[in-house]
């Protein structure tokens, strides 16, 4: 296949699209699934047939929107009116009144408008949609010119150095600058060089990286053909969780189509670049996205990190240089290699450019799956795009950056989000999940909650994150017993910057986040539970009585 | 026996899309535990011969990763999720409540074997959350009542509509 088989296969698309007056986009991702998504998909195509608009009016299987708690969330195209909690019987008056009739059902209407209007979708930019099992849906919307423009105008150091000048930082979380970790891999000496996409999104209450593999493999595919032609690597891996059947299933119909089109082949579209795609999946370890730890489990081991050096960009999968990415960060590589770098780094910070995906959640009006430029506020994110906390609930805190993130109070709420804002005041970008929290929950017993996690979590290699979460795991349980004593706030503090300076990776490093963020923003419910012995949002000492 | 048969086959034919390599160790042991339902130890000493790698490194794989279990789970499997956006929204009630009513722990299984309960780290449905996967079905912005209600209707043999 050739550039002009791709433009021929696009403006065939298109034309195809244009024939039809409107468009049906019904969600069809994790969030919406469960709540009859495809009865829903079915009950359109029905409907459409039945009131004869089946000509004007294209039914189509779509990627998230992002209101995941409105689902299954539908959106008719044109004027994008999003419709939410559709069910199949709501169904034949939204196509009668809006398609046939040409009034659109106010009353079903999505209500927070904020919530799009303070987003900027680049990554999710087909999220909705396309439909991500068609292949020619995402060539339509310019997919996979980014690796054509590569292989016909580029080379991998001009690659290289575009992606460098676009400021684009790692969206794993460690935010390591991506242009230069691509270099490193490029100049490495040995081979063959590996590629593994990092899928594996172990972080309770974060579903970014899902998302997109539903709404968009082939931009997760065109990322890793354009990352794998810069750094010279013949061998991609995808390291998904096994807990995402569907994004897996999508995935992998994505790579059986890019097969067929020879972009994914021992001569991508008839040139010397030779690159192909095995996936591997995760079997619930959330230690597995450290970097060294990955590597371990695509080759079939227990996940368990090493040290570094050596880096895995001269000693990675088998001894080789690898190149290990975040999908989200390979899903900005094709419109920065179409659009430019200096085009990239005009969103965002200047430190921090382009956008950050966040999976946006707990006592909140409208959860879902945002994206915003870097720099966007705490409060822009949490009160205008989220609509804020229910009625009758008052905020207390937000937890950015999974479970060893940190729990923010309501005076970091002007907070900028970015890479090095976030690590000043204890939190970390992570892999994007924001938890807001509200009054009904006790900071102490959150606390806990992430420290149990991670003492599960931790692999055990290192002392420090094995045995040091364990000690503050029972301290959290006595104070949260009635038999906290003063000292337990030294133990607490002195264990955690233990745990953090001396651990071997990233699990380790940020696990007593949550601890030391709580103690620092919230010190009077730890006193309130030592000294007087009393729960204000009454969660643990209730609790522990119930449970005996 | 056939039907042993026919998922050893189905094990055997895993192996070989994967060509026996060792570092397709987790894929493989995935795809054997929705073949048998779970991993005990004939089949991880099975798995080992057939990749011809120590039993010792399946064992070690097999118990490392949470996902793979080593017991047989009982007829039906309630999963509590136990995401950060669940436990802000109180799961810890409903799973105590499950707990009570049937005299299960989390991890175990009820003593007929009619029902196992576990919780799950995050099955990525935060939006709805609290979330309850009964069987296959998943239970978003759940209460006490509600999944109660479905556990009470699977047990007697109410079969759940696919979605």
């Amino acid at each position: 296949m050739k550039l002009s088989d791709l433009q021929k296969i696009a403006e065939h698309e298109l034309d195809f699209q244009r024939a039809y007056k409107y468009r049906i986009n019904v969600c069809c991702s994790s969030g919406c699934v469960p709540f009859g998504a495809f009865k829903v998909l079915k009950a359109f195509e029905e409907a459409v047939k039945e009131l004869g608009v089946e000509k004007e009016c294209k039914v189509a299987r779509t990627g998230c929107v992002g209101t995941c708690s409105a689902g299954p969330a539908v959106v008719i195209e044109p004027g994008d009116y999003l419709y939410q909690s559709v069910t199949p019987d709501k169904v034949r008056q939204i196509v009668r009144d809006h398609i046939v009739l040409g009034l659109p059902v106010k009353d079903m209407l999505y209500g927070n408008e904020a919530f799009f209007k303070k987003q900027h979708r680049l990554v999710l930019r087909n999220a909705g949609k396309i439909d991500p099992t068609r292949i020619q849906d995402y060539i339509a919307m310019g997919g996979y010119s980014g690796i054509v423009k590569c292989l016909a105008t580029m080379t991998p150091q001009g690659v290289i150095y575009e992606i460098s000048s676009s400021g684009l930082r790692g969206r794993g979380g460690a935010g390591f600058p991506t242009g230069m970790k691509w270099g490193l891999v490029a100049r490495s000496h040995n081979s063959p060089k590996y590629l593994v996409a990092n899928l594996d999104e172990g972080d309770p209450g974060v579903f970014a990286n899902r998302t997109l593999a539903e709404a968009d493999p082939h931009a997760i595919l065109e990322g890793m053909l354009i990352a794998a032609y810069a750094v010279g690597a013949e061998k991609g891996y995808i390291y998904i969780r096994a807990e995402y059947p569907l994004a897996i299933q999508t995935l992998q119909k994505a790579m059986a189509q890019a097969k067929a089109m020879s972009l994914l082949s021992d001569s991508v579209l008839e040139t010397p670049f030779k690159f192909d795609v095995e996936l591997r999946l995760g079997a619930g370890a959330f230690v597995a996205g450290e970097e060294t730890a990955i590597l371990a489990s695509v080759e079939g081991r227990r996940a368990m990190p090493r040290p570094r050096p050596p880096y895995p960009a001269n000693s990675g999968l088998w001894g080789k240089p690898t190149l290990i990415q975040n999908v989200e960060t390979l899903a900005n590589i094709p419109i920065i290699v179409m659009n430019g770098g200096s085009w990239f780094a005009k969103t965002g910070t200047p430190k921090c450019t382009g956008t950050k995906c966040f999976s946006l959640t707990g006592n909140i009006n409208d959860p879902g799956l945002i994206e915003v430029p870097m720099g966007t506020t705490l409060r822009e994110v949490v009160f205008d795009i989220g609509g804020g906390v229910p009625k009758n609930k008052k905020f207390k805190a937000v937890l950015v950056g999974g479970p060893s993130g940190g729990c923010l109070p309501e005076t970091l709420l002007e907070l900028p989000i970015d890479y090095d804002s976030l690590t000043k005041v204890g939190a970390i970008m992570g892999s994007g999940g924001i938890v807001v929290i509200d009054d009904n929950s006790c900071m102490v017993d959150t606390a806990k909650f992430f420290t149990d996690f991670c003492v599960e979590e931790s692999c055990g290699k290192c002392t420090p994150c094995r045995a040091g979460l364990a000690r503050i795991k029972e301290v959290f349980d006595g104070i949260t017993r009635g038999d906290g004593k003063l000292e337990d706030l030294t133990i607490l503090e002195k264990a955690s910057g233990y745990i953090r300076d001396a651990s071997l990776c990233g699990l380790g490093q940020t696990a007593p986040n949550p601890v030391i963020t709580t103690m620092r923003y919230f010190k009077d419910e730890y006193l309130k539970h030592i000294v007087d012995k009393t729960c204000p949002a009454g969660k643990c000492f209730k609790k522990h009585k119930e449970v005996k | 026996m056939s039907k042993d048969d026919n998922r050893r086959l189905m094990l055997e034919k895993t192996l070989k899309e994967h060509k026996h390599q060792e570092s397709a160790l987790l894929e493989i042991l995935n795809k054997a535990q929705e073949i048998y339902g779970y991993l005990d130890k004939d089949l991880l000493m099975d798995v080992a011969g057939s990749l011809n790698i120590p039993p010792s490194h399946v064992f070690g794989v097999a118990t490392f990763y949470s996902l793979f279990k080593m017991r047989k789970p009982g007829e039906h499997i309630i999963t509590g999720c136990l995401g950060t956006a669940c436990y802000v929204k109180e799961v810890e009630d409903i799973m105590q409540a499950v707990e009570r009513e049937y005299q299960v722990k989390r991890g175990g299984s009820t003593a007929d074997g009619k029902l196992s309960l576990f919780m799950t780290r995050c099955i990525g449905a935060c939006a709805m959350a609290p979330n309850i996967v009964v069987d296959d079905e998943v239970i978003g912005k759940a209460t006490k009542e509600i999944v109660l209600e479905r556990i009470k209707q699977v047990l007697g043999g109410i079969k759940i509509e696919a979605v």
